[in-house]
């Protein structure tokens, strides 16, 4: 190793660092787009050239919660002082919030499209990753017939583009009444993920020593408990990264979501950009939905940022 | 008391037979050490015995009951690993009291028990730490240790100092003897190493493609083997093989290597106990501490020249051709100066084995 740098080497360095930083700013500025914007007024989202510096506003998450709708004619003094703050912003949007008949606050579409997100995102992949790491740990044990063709069979699942057999498969839930509902989706994302994911967790299975799971049959323990007990933790680090990448595909997933469900079931992709036809798009309040979208997913990788980066060696066996 | 007994074993992977009819028997408190090349069947039988491996004929017995059809869990055995297969996600603790967990002792029971078996292998100190923070020897001291905290019927070792450095292999070797003396439990220690097997088995079982060629003391199987492989695969430098033919010469008789001109004397006795074999085609077997090397010419000795010189510390391993054949013979460090100095050499008769070619078998020839 030379201890002293070569000028091409340092030169190497920067270019390297130059291209890194490139690189990141391409993937972060779209980011960076959907954020601020879902904090600015709604005049300053769509001005050309884009407005950069701007006083931020929470009038876009006020407006992405509440049901609103125009004002005829603006609001009295009198109205406009009684009004809570969050209900004021709405007003100097034009818009008004809108009320039952006992006065009380409408929510708008979203919570409940984003709750419909986590519900079928997350439930779809606890069966994912579960199923498969079950699949994978009778694949990587035993003798199974066929294993080749089975594993294959399983793989090809993926080769179809998904959206090939939206109609039938629309047809099909429209006849077994699991259109617009939570299970119907949930199956759905379930079967995308469920090839993936025995793939991705047999390889990590592999990985994991079988004198393990053997010195705990000898220790006096059945192959459950073995199971249980020593492929699963040594397994974490591939049960989170299958994880997230279920939790990615179920949770950003547009065209089923589009075409099985309407209301009941209907996740956040399919809803947010619904809202850009009702009435002049408000850009700001589409922004501030994609925002909050954005987070589960970020708030799911961080947590598990450890066990994603965690290699799989942990150097108590030596080969 | 526990009594291990194969009886007939075999097993098959796919088409290849790996075990082919083993019979055995290990006695209470025998350490018996299984000896061969990797891929002779030896892990096989070992893991068959676990419970790891089902077995395709045969019945296994411990204490005169037939467990091939328990579960390994059920065989109240411990295994220790090549790999160690310390359980990573845990510590060094709760990698020994894991056996424990699996039956009903309470916490403090287990507690002591572990404790006890720390303080035996002394690692007491290490109990907190996580496996990946220990040397290789001291994972398999904790390896070990979990393998005798639940007092087993048996220990069975699977090369388990084979992933060591050869000094720490050296004190483990020493320590497994010691701890095997003090424990007093039926052991089978798998290894492909013949100095291992010679420094700790009360007997050896030399196994070669599935099947077993010798069971026998440490001693036995170095002085007698029993054939062509256990001769040149126990001991080292490896025993010297040379086709022979035995003639009959005056009062004595003639072992001629090969093509050589001359023969080495042996007493007549040998013609009568080969026992009508002489005509056979024969091998003459002789380790390198059984040819005689000496500066002056004498009475049976046969002039030859040196070829290759090893020196090895304590003693030097001189090849000599005799005919086209090579032989290697042990002597005094530095007793001959280098290549082609001519000495003069004999073949120890009490030293020499004859085997018969076809069979590989020894005919037991003892001068």
């Amino acid at each position: 190793m030379a201890a002293v740098r070569t000028s091409s080497e340092i030169g190497f360095n920067r270019a390297a660092i130059v291209a890194v930083l490139v690189v990141t700013i391409i993937f972060l500025a779209p980011i960076y787009w959907i954020a601020s914007t879902a904090f600015k007024p709604r005049n300053l989202a769509t001005t050309i050239p884009p407005t950069v510096v701007f006083q931020p506003e929470i009038s876009p998450f006020v407006k992405l919660f509440a049901k609103r709708s125009q004002l005829r004619s603006p609001p009295t003094p009198e109205e406009y002082a009684a009004a809570p703050w969050w209900e004021r912003v709405v007003f100097n949007g034009g818009e008004k919030i809108v009320r039952d008949g006992k006065g009380e606050v409408q929510w708008s579409g979203y919570p409940s499209r984003f709750m419909n997100s986590l519900i079928v995102a997350i439930t779809s992949t606890v069966l994912a990753v579960g199923m498969g790491t079950f699949t994978a740990y009778g694949f990587s044990r035993f003798r199974v017939k066929g294993e080749a063709d089975l594993l294959f069979f399983i793989l090809s699942t993926r080769m179809l583009p998904p959206v090939v057999v939206a109609i039938p498969m629309f047809l099909m839930y429209r006849a077994v009444g699991l259109n617009d509902s939570h299970l119907g989706l949930i199956i759905l994302y379930t079967a995308f993920n469920l090839s993936f994911s025995v793939w991705l967790m047999k390889g990590f299975m592999d990985e994991i020593p079988k004198e393990y799971e053997e010195a705990a049959l000898v220790d006096g323990y059945t192959r459950m408990e073995a199971f249980f007990k020593i492929v699963l933790p040594e397994a974490a680090t591939g049960i989170a990264a299958t994880a997230v990448f279920c939790f990615i595909t179920a949770w950003n997933e547009y065209a089923f979501a589009l075409i099985m469900t309407s209301r009941r079931a209907q996740t956040a992709p399919p809803f947010i950009p619904s809202q850009v036809g009702s009435g002049l798009p408000d850009w700001s309040v589409i922004a501030a939905g994609t925002f909050l979208f954005l987070l589960p997913v970020a708030i799911f990788t961080f947590l598990l940022r450890n066990h994603l980066l965690r290699g799989m060696s942990f150097g108590a066996i030596r080969k | 008391m526990t009594q291990i007994e194969l009886r007939g074993v075999q097993k098959y992977f796919g088409a290849v037979q790996v075990i082919k009819d083993l019979n055995l028997k290990i006695d209470d408190n025998e350490f018996i050490v299984l000896l061969g090349q990797s891929g002779c069947g030896k892990t096989t039988t070992l893991r068959a015995i676990a419970g790891l491996e089902t077995i395709d004929g045969g019945d296994i017995l411990i204490d005169g009951k037939p467990v091939q059809h328990l579960k390994a869990a059920d065989r109240d055995i411990a295994m220790v690993f090549q790999s160690f297969s310390l359980y990573p996600h845990m510590s060094v603790y709760e990698n020994i009291a894991f056996p424990l967990r699996a039956t009903r002792k309470s916490k403090a029971e287990i507690d002591q028990e572990v404790r006890s078996v720390a303080k035996t292998l002394q690692i007491t100190d290490l109990l907190a730490k996580k496996p990946s923070a220990l040397s290789g020897g001291d994972m398999q001291r904790v390896a070990i240790g979990r393998a005798l905290v639940r007092r087993p019927k048996a220990m069975l070792m699977d090369e388990p100092i084979g992933a060591l450095d050869a000094k720490l292999r050296e004190e483990m070797r020493a320590e497994i003897k010691r701890l095997h003396i003090k424990q007093g439990s039926t052991s089978i220690y798998v290894t492909h190493d013949q100095i291992e097997a010679m420094s700790l088995a009360d007997r050896i079982v030399i196994m070669h493609e599935g099947v077993l060629q010798q069971v026998g003391s440490p001693d036995d199987v170095y002085s007698h083997p029993a054939n062509l492989f256990v001769a040149q695969f126990v001991g080292s430098p490896v025993m010297n093989v040379a086709e022979a033919s035995v003639t009959e010469k005056a009062s004595a008789a003639s072992v001629t290597l090969g093509d050589a001109a001359a023969g080495f004397e042996f007493p007549r006795a040998l013609l009568s106990k080969l026992n009508g074999h002489a005509g056979d085609k024969l091998a003459l077997g002789i380790r390198p501490e059984g040819v005689i090397v000496r500066h002056e010419a004498a009475e049976g000795f046969l002039p030859v020249e040196t070829q290759i010189v090893e020196p090895l510390g304590s003693f030097d391993i001189v090849d000599i051709k005799v005919g086209s054949k090579m032989l290697r013979a042990r002597t005094k460090s530095g007793f001959v100066s280098g290549p082609g100095e001519k000495v003069f050499a004999r073949i120890d008769p009490a030293q020499a084995h004859f085997f018969d070619v076809a069979s590989g078998r020894s005919l037991g020839v003892r001068l």
